[in-house]
C-alpha cells in the first residue's frame, strides 16, 4: 500500500468526520485540510517526470482549497454571525450510517463502473464516488446555506480525485477550470450568503421557500 | 473576405459589451453601440454580396470542446441572401434607435438594451452561418432570449411582461421541436454536422415525415405559422418600435430560412409536405390579413400583416414543393424563389413601417387609431415614407413587393396549366386566396394610413414633433431599398439563381431565358414614373394662372366641421370586417341611435384574437388544473431539489451499471 492509497484512506476519513460533525467551524477545517492533502494527489500520480503543470496544480489546488476557501468562509460566519452549530435535517449518527452505506455503494458500484482508462488504484473509483455521494448528501441533509458550500466542495473533491487519478493525460486545463469554476462559486455563495443573512436576518435555506414562485 | 465576416462576428458582442459598460458609467451608449452594429453590418455584408454575386467562401472550423459540437461557420448562398437583409435592417433599426433612445432613459438601462439588441443580431448571424447542430440551437436559443429581454424592455408596465412570457413560452416549446429534429438527425447521420446530412435523406419515408413535421412545428412557432403565431400580435406592440422592426423583419424569417434548411437533409421531398405548407400558409394568410384589418391598434395591425405575409412564404414554398413532386420543376423553381423574394422584400418595407409607427408612437404618445389622425401635416417625412412602405407591402407597383406577389402568381398559373390534377387545384386554389388576400391587405393599409395620417387629430394633442435627422435618414434608407428592388428586380435573378441551387442543382437552368419577366416589370415601372410625372407637370401648368386655397379637412358642407365626424378605424373597416365575421369572431357591442331625434349611441368593437381565445387559453386552463396536483413537488426547500437531481443521477447510474 502506497502513499496514494494512504491519501484515499484519508480522504474517506475526512468525509465520515464530516457527517458526524456537529460543528461549523470544525466542519470548515475538516474541508481545509481534504482539499490540502488531495493537492498532493497529482504529485505522486504522474507516471512520467514531474511537469510544471503538475506542480502548479497542486500547488494552485492546495493554496486555493486549503487557505483561500476556509478565508472566505470563515469570513462568511463572522459577518453573517452564524452560531457555530450544523442543524442538520438528519441526525449525525444517522448520517454516519447513510455515509457508511454510501460507501459500501461506492465500493460495488467502482468493481461494475467500466472505467475507460488506467487509474492509480483500485480504490480510486470508490473513493472518488464516495466523495460527491457525501458531497450530495451534505447538500441535502444541512439546513445552513453555508453547509451547502461546503457539500459542493467535498463533491468537486470526488471529481478532482478522479481527475487527478487518472493515469492518461487529461487536460489539465480542464482541472484548472474547474478549479476557476469552483472558485467563484465559492465566491458569489459567499457574498450571497451575507446579503441573504442581512435581508433575512438568517440563512437558514429552509425558510426561504417563500420565494419559490 | 471570410476574415470580414469574422471582424463582423466579433465585433457585434465587443459593441454589447462596450455599451453595457459605458451605460454603467452614467453615459448615454446609444451612438457607440449604433456605429458598432453599422460597422459590423457593413463588415458582414460586404462577404454576403460577394457570396450573391458568385464568389466562393471557404468555409471555418474551430474546434469547440462541447461534445459533438464544432464551431463551424460557412456562407453559402442561401445564408447569403438571408444575411444581406439581416445587416441593412440591423443597421438602419440601430442608427434609428440611437435616436430613438437619445433621452430621458436610464443610461443603465440602454447599455442593457443595447448589450442585448447586439447579441440579437449576432445570434441571427450565428443561426444562418451555424453548420453543426448544436451551435446551431445555441445560436437559437441565444436569439429568442436576447430578443425576450429586448420585447421586456419596458418591463415595468404588467401589459409588456405579459406579452413577454407569452413569447417566452412559445419559442421554448418551438426550440423543443427543433432539439428532437436536430438530435434525431444527428443520431441517424451520426454525426453533428450538417455537411454530413445534407442530401443523405432518411431511410424511411415515415421517419422523413415526422422529421419534416417536426421542422413546421419548431421553425412555424417563430415564424408565426397560424395557430402558432400568438405570440407575434402580443410582443411586437410591447417591443421598442426599432426592435419589432428587426424582430418583425428579420427575425420572423429565420423560421423561413430553417425550413429551407431541413429540407436540404431531407431528401426528396414528399407531395403531401407541400399540400401540408401550402395549406397552412394560405391559412396563416388569410387569418393574418383579416385579423389585422380589424385592429385599433397601429403595430398590432402590423404585426398581423407579418403574419399574412409569412403565409404568402409559406404558400409560395408550399407550393413550389408539391410542383417538384409531381414534376413540375418549373413551378417548383418559381416557388420557392417567389417565397426567397417575399422574404427578402418583407425585411425591407415590414422594417420600414414599424420605423413608421415608432416614429408616430414617438410623435403622439399612442398606437390607438383613436387617438390618431391628420399626422401628414405635423409629420410629412414619417407619412410619406409609412406611404411608401405600405404601397409596397401591397404589392402595388412599381415598388418590390409587386415582384414577390407576382413571381408568387406566376407560381400558381403554372401550377393551373399542369397537367397534374392536385397540381391545377392547388394553383387554383392559391390564385383565390392570393387574389382575396392582396385585396383586404390593401383595405388594410388603407386604414392604417388614412386614419393616422388623414383627416383630422381624433384627440387634441400637443402639436407631435416630426422625427430627427437619424431616424428620418434609416427610414429613408429602407425606403430607398424598396423603391430599389422595386425597379432593379431584374438584378436579382442571378443571385436567387444561385441560392436555388442550394436545393437542386438543376433547378438554376429552369429559370426563363433573359429578358426575364421581372425586365419588362422594371420597364412597366419606369412606364408609370413617367406617366405620373407627367400628369404632375400638367397639372402645375393648368394651376399656374388659378389661386390655389388651402382650407378645413372634412369641409365638404358642413357647417361646422368636427373630428369626431370623421370616420373611426372601425367604421372604415367595418363593411369587410362584417363580411368575415364567421372567421373574426369579433365582438360587437351596439347601442344604435333611436327614435326620431336620437340623442346618443354607441359602438365599440374588439377583436380578440381567435387562436389565443379559442384554442391556447382553454388548453392552459386545463393543463393549470391537470398540473396543480403536482405542485407539492415544487415546495421551494432547496435540499429537496438537490435530492431530486441526485436520486435522478443515481437511478440512472444504477439502472446503466445493473
Amino acid at each position: 500500500m502506497g502513499w496514494i492509497e494512504f491519501i484515499l484512506v484519508l480522504v474517506v476519513l475526512t468525509n465520515l468526520k464530516l457527517l458526524a460533525s456537529s460543528r461549523l467551524g470544525a466542519s470548515i477545517r475538516v474541508v481545509a485540510r481534504q482539499g490540502l492533502i488531495l493537492g498532493a494527489l497529482p504529485l505522486l500520480a504522474h507516471q512520467d517526470a514531474l511537469s510544471l503543470q503538475h506542480v502548479a496544480l497542486a500547488a494552485g489546488s492546495g493554496v486555493i482549497k486549503g487557505g483561500v476557501f476556509p478565508w472566505l468562509l470563515f469570513r462568511a460566519v463572522r459577518e453573517a454571525e452564524l452560531t457555530r452549530e450544523v442543524e442538520p435535517y438528519v441526525g449525525y449518527l444517522t448520517s454516519l450510517l447513510a455515509g457508511v452505506g454510501a460507501l459500501g455503494a461506492a465500493f460495488w458500484m467502482g468493481t461494475r463502473l467500466p472505467v475507460p482508462v488506467e487509474v492509480v488504484s483500485r480504490w480510486l473509483v470508490p473513493v472518488a464516488m464516495f466523495s460527491i455521494l457525501s458531497g450530495l448528501f451534505l447538500i441535502i441533509s444541512r439546513k445552513r446555506a453555508l453547509n451547502q458550500v461546503l457539500g459542493f466542495l467535498v463533491l468537486e473533491n470526488g471529481v478532482f480525485t478522479f481527475g487527478a487519478g487518472v493515469l492518461v493525460e487529461t487536460p489539465q486545463l480542464v482541472e484548472v477550470g474547474v478549479l476557476l469554476d469552483v472558485f467563484v462559486g465559492v465566491f458569489v455563495m459567499g457574498i450571497i450568503i451575507f446579503h441573504i443573512n442581512r435581508e433575512f436576518d438568517h440563512i437558514d435555506t429552509d425558510q426561504l421557500s417563500a420565494l419559490k414562485d | 473576405m471570410n476574415a470580414l465576416l469574422l471582424v463582423a462576428l466579433a465585433l457585434l458582442p465587443a459593441t454589447g459589451f462596450a455599451a453595457w459598460f459605458w451605460g454603467r458609467t452614467g453615459r448615454n451608449p446609444s451612438g457607440l453601440a449604433a456605429a458598432g452594429v453599422v460597422a459590423a453590418s457593413v463588415f458582414g455584408g460586404l462577404p454576403a454580396i460577394y457570396v450573391l454575386l458568385g464568389g466562393e467562401l471557404m468555409p471555418w472550423r474551430f474546434p469547440w470542446p462541447v461534445p459533438g459540437g464544432e464551431f463551424h461557420l460557412e456562407t453559402d448562398a442561401l445564408t447569403a441572401w438571408f444575411l444581406v437583409p439581416l445587416f441593412l435592417l440591423s443597421a438602419c433599426a440601430a442608427v434609428y434607435g440611437a435616436g430613438f433612445w437619445r433621452n430621458g432613459i436610464a443610461t443603465r438601462r440602454l447599455g442593457n438594451a443595447w448589450l442585448f439588441y447586439c447579441l440579437l443580431v449576432f445570434a441571427m448571424m450565428l443561426v444562418l452561418l451555424a453548420r453543426n447542430a448544436l451551435l446551431f440551437l445555441f445560436a437559437w436559443e441565444l436569439m429568442a432570449l436576447s430578443s425576450f429581454f429586448l420585447v421586456v424592455f419596458e418591463q415595468e408596465r404588467a401589459t409588456v411582461r405579459r406579452p413577454g412570457w407569452i413569447y417566452l413560452g412559445l419559442s421554448q416549446a418551438g426550440a423543443a421541436f427543433l432539439f428532437a429534429l436536430l438530435l434525431i438527425l444527428g443520431h441517424k447521420a451520426n454525426s453533428m454536422d450538417f455537411t454530413h446530412w445534407a442530401w443523405r435523406g432518411v431511410d424511411s419515408p415515415v421517419l422523413a415525415g415526422v422529421l419534416f413535421a417536426l421542422a413546421v412545428l419548431g421553425f412555424g412557432a417563430k415564424a408565426g405559422f397560424v395557430p402558432l403565431h400568438i405570440w407575434l400580435p402580443e410582443a411586437h406592440p410591447a417591443a421598442p418600435s426599432h426592435v419589432s422592426a428587426l424582430m418583425s423583419g428579420v427575425l420572423i424569417k429565420t423560421g423561413i430560412y430553417g425550413l429551407i434548411r431541413t429540407l436540404t437533409f431531407l431528401g426528396e421531398p414528399a407531395a403531401w409536405w407541400g399540400g401540408t405548407l401550402l395549406g397552412i400558409g394560405l391559412l396563416t394568410a388569410i387569418f393574418g390579413v383579416t385579423f389585422a384589418l380589424a385592429q385599433h391598434d397601429l403595430k398590432r395591425l402590423l404585426a398581423y400583416s407579418s403574419v399574412e405575409n409569412i403565409g404568402l412564404m409559406a404558400a409560395g414554398l408550399g407550393l413550389g414543393l408539391l410542383g417538384w413532386c409531381l414534376g413540375e420543376p418549373v413551378v417548383g423553381v418559381l416557388g420557392l424563389a417567389a417565397a426567397l423574394l417575399h422574404a427578402f422584400n418583407h425585411t425591407l418595407f415590414k422594417g420600414l413601417l414599424f420605423l413608421g409607427a415608432g416614429s408616430v408612437l414617438h410623435a403622439t404618445g399612442s398606437r390607438q387609431f383613436e387617438d390618431l389622425g391628420g399626422l401628414l401635416k405635423p409629420l410629412p417625412w414619417t407619412g410619406a415614407l409609412f406611404g411608401l412602405g405600405a404601397v409596397a407591402l401591397c404589392g402595388l407597383p412599381p415598388l418590390n413587393g409587386f415582384l414577390s406577389e407576382l413571381l408568387l402568381m406566376l407560381t400558381a398559373f403554372g401550377s393551373v396549366l399542369s397537367p397534374e390534377n392536385p397540381l391545377a387545384v392547388a394553383g387554383l386554389l392559391t390564385v383565390a386566396v392570393l387574389a382575396l388576400v392582396s385585396g383586404l391587405a390593401v383595405a388594410t393599409f388603407s386604414k392604417a394610413f388614412g386614419v393616422t395620417f388623414l383627416g383630422e387629430p381624433r384627440k387634441p394633442t400637443t402639436t407631435p414633433q416630426e422625427n430627427t435627422g437619424t431616424m428620418r435618414a434609416a427610414m429613408c434608407i429602407l425606403a430607398a431599398a424598396c423603391v430599389a428592388v422595386g425597379f432593379f428586380g431584374f438584378m436579382l435573378v442571378t443571385p436567387l439563381q444561385r441560392v436555388v441551387a442550394v436545393l437542386s442543382p438543376q433547378f438554376p437552368k429552369l429559370f426563363p431565358a433573359s429578358p426575364s419577366p421581372l425586365v419588362w416589370v422594371s420597364g412597366a415601372g419606369v412606364a408609370l414614373l413617367v406617366l405620373v410625372a407627367g400628369l404632375a407637370v400638367w397639372r402645375k401648368t393648368l394651376l399656374a394662372r388659378r389661386t390655389v386655397d388651402a382650407t378645413v379637412t372634412w369641409d365638404c358642407g358642413y357647417a361646422r366641421p368636427h373630428p369626431r365626424m370623421q370616420y373611426t378605424a372601425s367604421s372604415f373597416a367595418q363593411p369587410l370586417t362584417a363580411l368575415f365575421r364567421a372567421l373574426l369572431r369579433n365582438r360587437v357591442r351596439l347601442s344604435p341611435p333611436t327614435g326620431i331625434l336620437p340623442t346618443a349611441a354607441r359602438l365599440a368593437t374588439e377583436a380578440p384574437d381567435l387562436c389565443a381565445e379559442r384554442l391556447a387559453r382553454p388548453l392552459f386552463a386545463r393543463l393549470t388544473t391537470r398540473l396543480a396536483r403536482w405542485r407539492w413537488l415544487q415546495h421551494g426547500n432547496v435540499q429537496l431539489y438537490v435530492l431530486y437531481i441526485a436520486l435522478t443521477l443515481l437511478a440512472l447510474l444504477l439502472w446503466k451499471l445493473r
